[in-house]
């Protein structure tokens, strides 16, 4: 430890001063009494005080993470340093709220600049000359600089979000009165501890620099028009004694600050400053996917995992309780939530923060932690599970990159194997259980789609049962294959894979459903069974390729069956057909038709397909097309697919209606899809809102097939 | 307690297209799903609601053949404590007063202090619930919808009645109680349920081990038998409603009130 003699002072360049609050004119902290105690004592305590606090709670964090179910996450780790180069030190997320994205960039800069400064100042505390290294000399005179305009624009940014907090109050930040009380006090409180750390390492600074300028010394430098400079301006007709004791009032206040703020951070949403590097570093790398049962136990092995998904806190994996730890309360999840929005118990914040604040009660700091209770039924309705359709909103928006639907799906999990399933959902389980489809119709039944409205005189449509080959496999799915309405969506995808001369076929009662649905809902084995039948009777019809008009099929087939041949949803193949030149269009039939693009939730945010539809669109000539205001990766799910159309939620609206409006607002009438669940929840939504005759709704491959320009033989009757 | 619940297997009514056979003697068995009677399903979640409240254990039979473990192995996913199947070939053909008889003899091997049933067979006539309280003389009421257990050995039971009133009776044990669907909520019983309950042995009843003699039962006791089996005619079908939107309800309203279905 440096003895603090005070003889090195004049030893040390002016332009150290920036960085070291040296270069005389003021006493050095450690020297000074603070209420008769000895600041040598003091700035030794409070740093070590700090760090124990700090360190004790953070262990205590670790507590529950250390009982929690496995998940590794310890593979590529150059793809992971990369995503914390893009989510983390990029911000990525962040500009998509453009107002609090930038505000939260600028803190986030100033942190990591300024961090280096708060820990000089505490090692000056103990020791006079210590320089972080490689911040002497010149590259310390330059981030002397950096870090003034760095505090000074943190401070902004703190007191513009201390004002939107408090004035404009925007409403993504409400706690509605089942979740709580109002989080504002908190923010706040943090804002103003953020505040009072600019400000004091400012006024530090600032005191140090008046006085060696009172008394005729050279001044380190300050950034122009930096907080520090302006203080250190504001402070030249101050009397000498008051500058030394603000020079020392500022240290103390800013250690304090420092460590007060430090053991704060893990107490609330502000532990995302510690957590979120580790939260992106370990965040799920795929899409479309679905955590295993149990990491770590194959299918063969799942019978002897005595129980299923999560029911107690610590049946979630030690990233997911991480994922709780990490959020920060910014409620962009919720306000993309379909099923927030209209009204169902559902509110992914809370979600997490419900989780959190229950393991922040279970696992408190001081005493032992309790044993857990069942989660539904205490902190989570058994409603607000199963209110989720999967459609990945919240987990495209969060900035932290926390997970929602493995979460979900492990709740529902815990749920089926409680026995714990609405009524309405049994019917079609047992039906899926037992015909493969969740309506009950009969297997030998799933092909007749393609005789009906005498459409066998339209296309021959084969059947590959052993007798008959095709190189492409187009997987129908249970809502096409059995829905009266929805079959004109087989019939279409038929129509077109003849048009471009596609040698294909269909399983016809050998299919059973894609069980895309049945796995989100969180019956694991009876998915595994319809899946192994599935890729059984794929195999077995040596097709070299799988088509689909359905992206809850695509995803299951693509991302939860695997070992299959390559997957492609009908969007793909015709936009490629249109761009080869096979597909020629003739105009719309009604140019006065205004379009615009749903984005299937399946197909856009879990597929990344936005661009394929889109460009089927623009190659119909005359169609007028417009952008809804929630599109692509913000599209805004029609009420979900597969059995959640048999779910019956609370909710004040359907998301479909609110769906419908978007459209209309956008100023459309016409509204195309790319799967048969939104065309389904579209066309309802239209008669429900009263919108028939202004509005309708229409598939793509409806679409395609209607405008595509046939040769005169080809030219056959519609379907 | 003590309780049994009389289960029966029948075709999935919501999972089926009911066909008739070319004699017109049966519908058409071959590709049927089958499934536990759904009343019965209720009567089996409410034994294990009030096991769970009271303590004792609840036992599932049926009267069938060999396929209908099927639905006593859902049971005991279900969390049923024990089975048992009643399988004779000297039962066929049983009328509801014959499968009664069977299952009395079953009733007293045991010492059960509820006998559920539920409140009717899919494809039955619910007749043997009371049939069996009568051949044990235990009291009897249908169309529970909700059962609570009050002390001294009775039961306070309520029943639904035409324009959804409720009656509230009390009711001796030991009695049989028949249960309307909609009493509670049953569980839900997946692959995995039946799998793990796969290895549990359950145990196979004939007539002798009943003690039933020849003549009792089987078709050649039943005073009752069916003649015949058809569909019935299609009807005219819906009547469309035309005109505008105010004019359809206005209609429509009319027809109801006429019809008695709005006063």
């Amino acid at each position: 430890m440096a003895a603090a003699t005070g003889l090195a002072e004049n030893a040390l360049a002016p332009s150290l001063g920036v960085l070291q609050g040296l270069g005389g004119g003021v006493p050095w902290p450690p020297q000074a009494t603070y209420e008769l105690i000895p600041g040598r004592i003091l700035f030794l305590i409070i740093p070590l005080l700090g760090v124990a606090c700090f360190a004790y709670i953070l262990a205590k964090r670790m507590v529950p993470l250390l009982r929690s179910a496995p998940d590794p996450r310890f593979d590529h780790i150059a793809v992971r340093w990369g995503r914390v180069l893009q989510f983390w030190f990029g911000q990525w997320k962040q500009p998509r709220y453009l107002i609090a994205g930038i505000l939260h960039i600028v803190i986030f800069a100033g942190f990591l600049v300024l961090s280096v400064r708060s820990i000089s100042l505490v090692m000056l505390g103990i020791s006079r000359h210590f320089v972080m290294p490689g911040f002497s000399g010149r590259e310390g005179y330059f981030y002397g600089i950096v870090k003034d305009y760095a505090a000074t624009l943190v401070f902004l940014a703190v007191v513009i979000a201390a004002i939107r907090r408090a004035v404009f109050k925007p409403a993504r930040y409400a706690v509605p009165a089942r979740y709580g009380k109002s989080h504002t006090a908190e923010a706040i409180v943090i804002l103003a501890l953020i505040g009072t750390l600019m400000v004091s390492e400012s006024l530090f600074e600032a005191s140090q620099a008046a006085s060696q300028t009172l008394q005729g010394q050279a001044t380190a430098t300050l950034a122009p028009l930096s907080l520090a400079w302006m203080l250190k301006n504001a402070l030249l007709q101050t009397p000498l004694p008051w500058l030394q004791q603000i020079h020392l009032r500022a240290y103390l206040v800013h250690e304090l600050t420092f460590f007060g703020f430090l053991c704060l951070l893990p107490l609330g949403k502000h532990f995302h400053v510690i957590t979120s590097f580790f939260n992106v570093y370990f965040g799920k790398l795929d899409r479309g996917t679905l955590k295993p049962v149990k990491w770590g136990v194959g299918d063969e092995h799942l019978d002897q995992v005595k129980s299923f998904g999560v029911k107690k806190f610590e049946d979630f994996t030690w990233k997911h309780m991480l994922d709780f730890y990490s959020c920060a309360d910014c409620g962009r999840c919720s306000e993309q939530c379909p099923a927030n929005a209209v009204g169902r118990p559902l509110s992914p914040r809370f979600l997490t923060l419900k989780a959190r604040d229950y393991a922040f009660k279970h696992y408190a700091l001081f005493g032992n932690s309790k044993n857990g209770k069942a989660l539904v039924g205490n902190i989570y309705s058994e409603e607000e599970i199963w209110s989720c359709t999967t459609c990945g909103a919240c987990e495209e928006e969060c900035p932290l990159l926390v997970e929602y639907i493995d979460k979900i799906v492990d709740l529902r999990r815990g749920l089926i194997d409680e026995g714990n399933v609405p009524q309405t959902l049994q019917r079609p389980l047992r039906a899926l259980e037992s015909r493969g489809n969740p309506y009950g119709k009969m297997e030998k039944k799933r092909g007749d789609w393609t005789k009906a409205n005498r459409f066998q005189q339209v296309c021959d449509v084969k059947i590959l049962d052993g007798r008959n080959r095709a190189d492409t496999l187009y997987f129908v799915d249970s809502i096409t294959s059995y829905d009266d309405r929805m079959l004109a969506i087989g019939q279409a995808t038929t129509k077109i894979l003849d048009y471009l001369g596609e040698d294909f076929g269909i399983l016809g009662a050998a299919e059973k459903d894609s069980g895309n649905e049945v796995r989100r809902f969180g019956e694991e084995v009876l998915f595994m069974s319809l899946r192994d039948h599935n890729v059984e009777a794929i195999k077995a019809s040596g097709a070299q390729r799988i088509v689909t008009s359905d992206p809850h099929a695509y995803n299951a087939l693509k991302n939860d069956y695997g070992d299959l041949p390559p997957v492609e949803h009908i969007s793909q193949l015709i936009s490629r057909a249109v761009k080869a030149g096979k597909i020629k269009f003739h105009p719309v039939e009604n140019a006065n038709d205004v379009y615009t693009y749903h984005d299937p939730c399946y197909l856009g945010r879990h597929s990344r397909i936005y661009d394929d539809p889109r460009a089927v669109l623009e190659a119909i000539p005359g169609l007028r097309r417009v952008e809804m205001q929630r599109s692509r990766d913000r599209s805004f799910c029609c009420g979900g697919g597969g059995l959640m159309l048999f779910y019956e939620p609370k909710e004040d609206e359907r998301m479909g209606v609110r769906r419908v409006r978007m459209a209309a607002e956008a100023g459309a009438n016409v509204i195309v899809t790319a799967c048969p669940f939104c065309l389904v929840n579209l066309e309802d939504a239209v008669k429900a809102a009263g919108m028939e005759g202004k509005m309708s709704a229409i598939d793509l491959t409806e679409l395609a097939d209607k405008c595509m320009a046939r040769k005169p033989e080809q030219n056959v009757a519609g379907g | 307690m003590e309780i049994l619940v009389c289960v029966k297997r029948v075709p999935d009514t919501s999972e089926n297209e009911i066909e008739l056979n070319s004699a017109g003697s049966d519908v058409k068995r071959d590709g049927l799903v089958y499934s536990i009677n759904e009343p019965d399903n209720y009567a089996v979640e409410e034994a294990l609601q009030i096991a769970a409240r009271s303590g004792g254990k609840t036992t599932v039979v049926t009267v069938g053949g060999d396929e209908d473990e099927e639905i006593l192995r859902r049971a005991m996913a279900m969390g049923a404590h024990q089975a048992a199947l009643i399988v004779d070939e000297a039962f066929g053909g049983s009328d509801g007063a014959g499968i009664a008889t069977i299952l009395k003899a079953f009733v007293q091997k045991g010492n059960y202090d509820l006998i559920l049933t539920g409140v009717q067979a899919e494809d039955g006539g619910a007749q043997v619930g009371g049939m069996l309280a009568a051949l044990l003389d235990y009291p009897f009421a249908s169309l529970v919808n909700s059962i609570e257990i009050i002390d001294g050995g009775k039961l306070k039971i309520s029943r639904e009645i035409e324009g959804g009133h409720k009656e509230i009776s009390e009711i001796d044990l030991p009695c049989v109680l028949s249960i309307q669907t909609g009493i509670n909520e049953p569980r839900y019983v997946g692959m995995r349920g039946i799998r793990q309950v796969a290895s549990i042995p359950i145990p196979t009843l004939g007539a002798s081990e009943l003690g039933l003699s020849a003549g009792t039962t089987g078709g050649a006791a039943a005073k009752v038998k069916r003649m015949d089996y058809f569909m019935p005619p299609l009807g005219k079908g819906a009547e469309m409603l035309q005109g505008s939107r105010e004019e359809i309800i206005d209609k429509l309203i009319e027809l109801l009130q006429a019809n008695g279905g709005l006063r």
